[in-house]
């Protein structure tokens, strides 16, 4: 049977109509509610050879962020974040933080930047006095110079010199037990590699006077073959060598390193060995290698910490990254320093945040504080160990200890002239 | 400046040996990707830009192949036979469009293939760094050859690449072959005018310039962590082997390599903070002296 049109307003007519209606009238409903949401920039790398590092940043915010928005937002704002890559170059992270900021409408900025990077955008958030949150950069002098100082800008990154106390007296411990007293190093030849040898060296030394330095290997960053730099080292036969590598760095030098024997012929102190970036990407991890903790979930050893990292492996399906705790941070901290200034207001954030301490997965003893003096983060989980081949990798790490770190810190800033 | 730990090295065999090996390693290694890009500059006159891509794809295709099948033989054979394949099919369809085109457009054309490349290695791979992992033949302590220190993986990785120098040197002098490419890298129209498909000798000479490459980057996988754009830094140093041996010349190639190595061996010894400058210092003055390199020949 032929089906015969009626007349008048079809159905489907009827329907656009209503549809139309209904758009037309939500529309400032809706506009009103992003209206209502907070734009939040966030320059970080996502290519290049540092990219796993940018993407598990952006990851581990997203994960923090989405919390924030079920929560309610930040004083009932719903944050949007506005993500960009800076492919690692200073001048594009600075172009991009300014773009987001001026182009965008960022109201908040979340930099999680490489220490050459985070300079370059503290300078912009100097310039346009936006709130601003360095996530990556562990280059001690980006908060512990106060000429860097600007009441805008916070830091949750671990702190090279941190990093170095800990270090230095953890492996000065070792060197007196086993009696290690010529030592080589290696670090990539740029600020982090040279300042963080440098407060290594420092602290290696002040608890242990007997250890000399007797070489020196500064290959440039993303090198990619390291043999002059292991038969150099075998050549001059420290008892133990340091390094600061990272990331795809640090795996080649210990593949090639591997096929000389060298994890036999000494010890061996790498700071950036415990973070599953390298520690699940080197094929045969050799035993007994000291690493500070960078991330991972069994340390610090409780039920939060090991939470968090199985939250972001069951979302992404692999583990977080040091940087992935150091923005998960940053977040955690804006949405407590908004809660506290029942306010999303960057300045209003600002001063809510200096002195803040919040709970935290990672945190020494369950918090973490962002200090007021230079609005840099303390109270994390900071300790070293030494590795086996697979998880967890790291089974005992000897804690570090934040009263000493706090007093030696002190000192230190004193001798350059921070303090 | 560290004179006296490079005096010292000198005056004893066991550094000597360990130093000269590594010289050697990264030399040859080196030699593999420089002599493909050589090549085909030789016969095709065409400055390959895109060369270093070829070494990441050998690396990666070197590592997918041992992750599925285990065999590092087969891992070694994806890796040169792959990138060969690959370099055949880019001659045929982008490369052999700009033959005699400005250097500007030849040079634009293969960087956007750079950026192309390592986006379609980020697509397939992910952007993270990877490890192939050593072999479980070649997990075993070096030797010591007069208290100097060698691992057998670089034993082999030497003797590849020098077997692979004797292949070219003699197939390009020797066989008939090499006469007709040598001929088509002279003068072209004469040998298409002798009936001879110069094409399949340009796309020939191309796959191989880049199995050569694929093989440096398969026998550099299971040492170097492989990352998208990683043929960059490799495809710097080989311009510079080139330049200092003479652009197209295979020996120049070789003993180029060789002495960038050894630069860089001694010169991490000797001036620690200056291995690179050396490098650099050491083409300059090889330009200054002879600016055709050292076997380049003078263009009429």
């Amino acid at each position: 049977m032929q089906r015969t049109r009626k007349p008048g307003i079809s159905r489907r007519s009827t329907l656009v109509l209503m549809g139309t209606g209904a758009v037309t009238f939500a529309t400032p409903w809706v506009a009103r509610a992003e209206a209502k949401t907070i734009k939040v920039g966030m320059p970080t790398i996502l290519s290049g050879r540092v990219a796993q590092l940018g993407t598990s940043s952006r990851n581990a915010v997203m994960l923090e962020v989405e919390k924030v928005n079920a929560a309610g937002g930040l004083a009932g704002r719903q944050i949007d974040m506005v993500i960009r890559d800076s492919k690692g170059a200073p001048q594009e992270a600075a172009r991009v933080a300014r773009e987001l900021v001026n182009t965008d409408g960022c109201e908040l900025l979340i930099d999680a930047e490489a220490s050459s990077g985070a300079f370059a955008v503290h300078e912009v958030a100097r310039d346009l006095g936006v709130f601003c949150i360095h996530t990556n950069s562990e280059t001690s002098a980006l908060t512990a110079d106060p000429k860097q100082h600007i009441p805008n800008a916070f830091r949750t990154a671990r702190q090279g010199v941190h990093d170095s106390i800990v270090g230095g007296s953890y492996a000065a411990e070792i060197a007196k037990t086993k009696g290690l007293k010529k030592w080589a190093t290696c670090a990539p030849d740029y600020a982090y590699g040279r300042d963080t040898t440098g407060e290594f060296t420092l602290y290696l030394k002040r608890f242990a006077p007997d250890v000399e330095i007797i070489s020196e290997s500064w290959p440039k960053l993303f090198q990619p073959d390291y043999t002059e730099v292991v038969t150099k080292i075998l050549q001059v036969k420290p008892q133990a060598l340091y390094t600061c590598l990272w990331g795809g760095d640090l795996t080649s030098y210990i593949d090639q390193a591997n096929i000389y024997a060298m994890f036999s012929q000494m010890e061996v102190f790498a700071v950036n060995m415990a973070d599953y970036t390298a520690l699940t990407v080197v094929k045969n991890l050799p035993k007994g290698i000291h690493s500070g903790n960078r991330y991972i979930k069994t340390y610090p050893a409780t039920a939060e910490n090991a939470a968090w990292g199985d939250a972001y492996k069951a979302k992404y399906n692999e583990y977080p990254t040091n940087w992935s705790w150091e923005n998960a941070t940053a977040v955690m901290l804006i949405a407590e320093a908004s809660k506290k200034a029942n306010s999303a207001d960057g300045k209003k954030i600002a001063e809510a945040m200096r002195g803040l301490t919040i709970k935290s997965p990672f945190g020494a003893d369950g918090t973490v504080t962002m200090r007021a003096e230079d609005q840099t983060l303390i109270g994390y989980a900071i300790g070293w160990g030494t590795t086996i081949p697979q998880e967890p990798y790291v089974p005992d790490v000897k804690p570090g200890d934040w009263k000493t770190i706090l007093e030696l810190e002190a000192e230190w800033k004193k001798s350059k002239g921070y303090a | 400046m560290d004179i006296d730990a490079l005096t010292g090295c000198l005056a004893s065999s066991a550094c000597l040996v360990t130093q000269t090996t590594s010289g050697f390693i990264i030399g040859m290694l080196l030699f593999l990707v420089a002599v493909g890009l050589t090549l085909i500059f030789g016969v095709l006159k065409v400055v390959n830009f895109s060369h270093g891509a070829f070494y990441m794809f050998g690396a990666y295709f070197a590592m997918t192949a041992y992750q599925l099948s285990g065999s590092f033989a087969l891992a070694m054979f994806c890796g040169a036979g792959g990138t060969a394949l690959l370099g055949l099919i880019f001659e045929r369809v982008f490369m052999s469009r700009v033959y005699g085109a400005d250097v500007l457009m030849q040079l634009l054309v293969c960087y956007a293939f750079v950026l192309i490349f390592d986006d379609v290695v980020r697509m397939v791979w992910g952007p993270e760094f990877r490890s192939m992992g050593m072999p479980a033949a070649f997990q075993v302590m070096p030797l010591l050859i007069a208290g100097g220190v060698v691992p057998p993986y670089y034993l082999l990785l030497i003797g590849v690449a020098l077997v692979m120098a004797v292949i070219l040197g003699l197939g390009l002098a020797r066989t008939r072959l090499g006469k007709v490419i040598r001929a088509a890298a002279h003068n072209p129209g004469m040998v298409s005018a002798l009936g001879i498909n110069t094409g399949l000798i340009y796309g020939g000479v191309f796959a191989l310039g880049g199995m050569l490459a694929g093989l440096a980057g398969a026998l550099a996988a299971p040492v170097r962590s492989l990352t998208p754009g990683m043929g960059f830094s490799v495809l710097i140093e080989s311009f510079i082997v080139t330049v200092i041996g003479g652009m197209g010349s295979i020996l120049g190639a070789l003993i180029g390599a060789l002495l960038i190595g050894m630069i860089r061996s001694f010169g991490s010894l000797g001036f620690p903070l200056f291995t690179e400058g050396l490098m650099y210092l050491f083409m300059v003055v090889v330009l200054v002296i002879r600016p055709t390199g050292l076997f380049g020949k003078e263009v009429a």
